[in-house]
């Protein structure tokens, strides 16, 4: 269980939370639509302290009005949005998608769809899913909860999720909406704030240094002289994520401490 | 109609459209029915559940359209990724919003509708027979031309109809359910309870009459036939049977024994084998 409201013994995930809330902090009256327990509260996080004008589903065809904590019931339904609608409201770029990603290259480029040769895979996945259409038309950031060279590889094996070299080798309809903020992972926070859009170390968090996140990097990372630590969640952050949004520490299962 | 009946419109080499989503709202009796006839070659075109996975195990699939094969609460189909990973059938990888407008443009007898999505991706890659297109207007923007999946047959399950194929959703999703018999020559719904016309309105608004009688060939009436995927308010998914399920498909043996078991007999058999494995788990 954890502690109560204070900001010592912050642990990774919550970290994780907080570096993930963060992505909603100016995205405004849109629908954020988080993919994983750790996003899942980090959007909660940002909605109930300063992104309050988020959209949030529960999970399935309903807008929901109030902020529940994990796995509970929402009490208060504000809208109505069913698969259709969720597609059609991509197209309109009013979203902040958080996916997941089974690998992911330097420029952004994601892949959920398979490893190995598409062909005959050696390890089918999901499949494409959305990850073609969120990348066109709204922002897309991604989770990776265990950073690793498996995962951030030099190339990925399907392009799902369009990275900058490949929305830029599309021409102006693939990079008229495309953007692809940031990637968190339970290392750091990356972002593509280089001159050619390549995946640059923004922050590392608290007890991780910038060797353990090259060794888990299978690419060359952009690292800046100075690299900051991901900020600290405040007294009052602390307490929503462990008393309100996540009291059952799932965070913990998805970030191990 | 039974679902018998529904099976033996169906021919070898059709491609056939089957609704819901991913674990819900599948039309599983349907898709007992048909494994237990001999048709087989078939290009499906699924936003990809346990359909998918019970025909890929049975080697029906021929070729699979579709941008996933899910269980929902467990993220890989097994049968799906085992298919996949042996290269048992030909894959048309599409994203889920060039699905929908295929769907869309198939119901609306165009060729094609104009998608951002796609542009960028290896889904033009490994489907070279997706082609793109230039805006007439100013902008020339070049997008893509998602085509129509046009479908011989659909299979749909709803929660209500009434026998002339007028379906009603009472969940909160009404997937794609319409799409599929519009984009169909044929169109075949199965129900949880079929009530009389006049008693559609009984239990939700008008805006609930989802599918239309003028696209549907056949109404069966049966109950539980989601089973397992989810069918609210009817019925939720059932999570221990489906995780029974993905585990038994997980290994050659538990699957032979879980065919014996669950898939030898008729949809009664089934259900009465569903039945007994609720009373063992809770013994």
């Amino acid at each position: 269980m954890s502690s109560g409201a204070t900001t010592t013994g912050v642990t990774r995930a919550e970290y994780c939370v907080v570096a993930c809330a963060e992505a909603w902090r100016h995205a405004g009256e849109v629908l954020a639509s988080p993919m994983g327990t750790v996003p899942a509260i980090g959007a909660r996080l940002a909605k109930l302290t300063f992104a309050p004008d988020l959209l949030l589903t529960d999970g399935e065809a309903l807008l929901i009005g109030d902020v529940p904590a994990l796995g509970a019931r929402a009490q208060v339904v504000e809208g109505w949005l069913p698969y259709r609608q969720h597609l059609a409201l991509v197209a309109t770029g009013r979203r902040h998608v958080m996916m997941g990603a089974g690998q992911i290259d330097r420029h952004g480029n994601q892949n959920i769809s398979c490893i190995g040769d598409w062909a005959r895979p050696a390890r089918q996945l999901l499949g494409v899913r959305g990850a073609p259409v969120n990348t066109l038309n709204n922002p897309t950031s991604y989770w990776v909860p265990k950073h690793s060279p498996r995962v951030f590889v030099e190339q990925v094996d399907m392009v799902c999720g369009v990275g900058y070299d490949r929305a830029a080798e599309a021409g102006p309809s693939a990079t008229r909406f495309h953007h692809v903020p940031e990637v968190i992972s339970n290392l750091g926070v990356f972002d593509f704030a280089t001159p050619d859009h390549s995946m640059r170390l923004r922050s590392r968090h608290p007890g991780v240094t910038v060797e353990q996140i090259l060794e888990a990097t299978g690419f060359a990372l952009a690292v800046p002289d100075d690299v900051p630590c991901t900020r600290e969640p405040t007294a009052e952050e602390l307490r929503l994520v462990r008393e309100v949004i996540d009291p059952n520490g799932a965070r913990d299962r998805e970030v191990p401490a | 109609m039974t679902a018998e009946h529904v099976v033996g419109r169906l021919r070898t080499g059709m491609t056939l459209g089957i609704g819901g989503w991913g674990s819900r709202r599948k039309p599983m009796a349907l898709v007992r029915a048909l494994l237990r006839s001999d048709i087989t070659d078939l290009t499906v075109v699924s936003y990809g559940g346990p359909d998918v996975g019970l025909l890929a195990a049975a080697g029906r699939i021929r070729r699979l359209v579709a941008p996933f094969a899910t269980l929902d609460s467990i993220p890989l189909e097994p049968h799906f990724t085992a298919a996949r990973q042996r290269g048992a059938f030909d894959l048309v990888e599409l994203d889920e919003a060039m699905f929908m407008w295929g769907l869309t443009a198939a119901a609306q007898r165009l060729p094609f509708l104009p998608v951002r999505a796609g542009l960028g991706s290896d889904v033009m890659k490994v489907n070279a027979h997706l082609r793109t297109v230039t805006s007439p207007y100013e902008d020339a923007e070049e997008l893509v031309a998602a085509p129509a999946l046009r479908l011989d047959a659909a299979l749909v399950h709803l929660n209500r109809a009434d026998p002339q194929g007028n379906a009603q959703y009472l969940g909160p999703d009404p997937y794609f359910d319409d799409l599929f018999c519009q984009a169909a020559a044929a169109s075949y719904v199965s129900c949880e309870r079929i009530v009389d016309t006049a008693d559609l309105l009984k239990e939700a608004g008008p805006q609930t009459l989802l599918v239309k009688r003028a696209f549907v060939n056949g109404v069966v009436q049966t109950p539980n036939g989601a089973h397992f995927t989810s069918c609210v308010p009817d019925h939720d998914r059932d999570e221990s049977f489906q995780q029974a399920y993905a585990r038994a498909a997980r290994d050659p043996q538990a699957w032979q024994r879980f065919t014996e078991r669950f898939l030898s007999g008729d949809e009664e058999a089934y259900q009465a084998a569903v039945k007994a494995f609720h009373e063992e788990q809770q013994a």
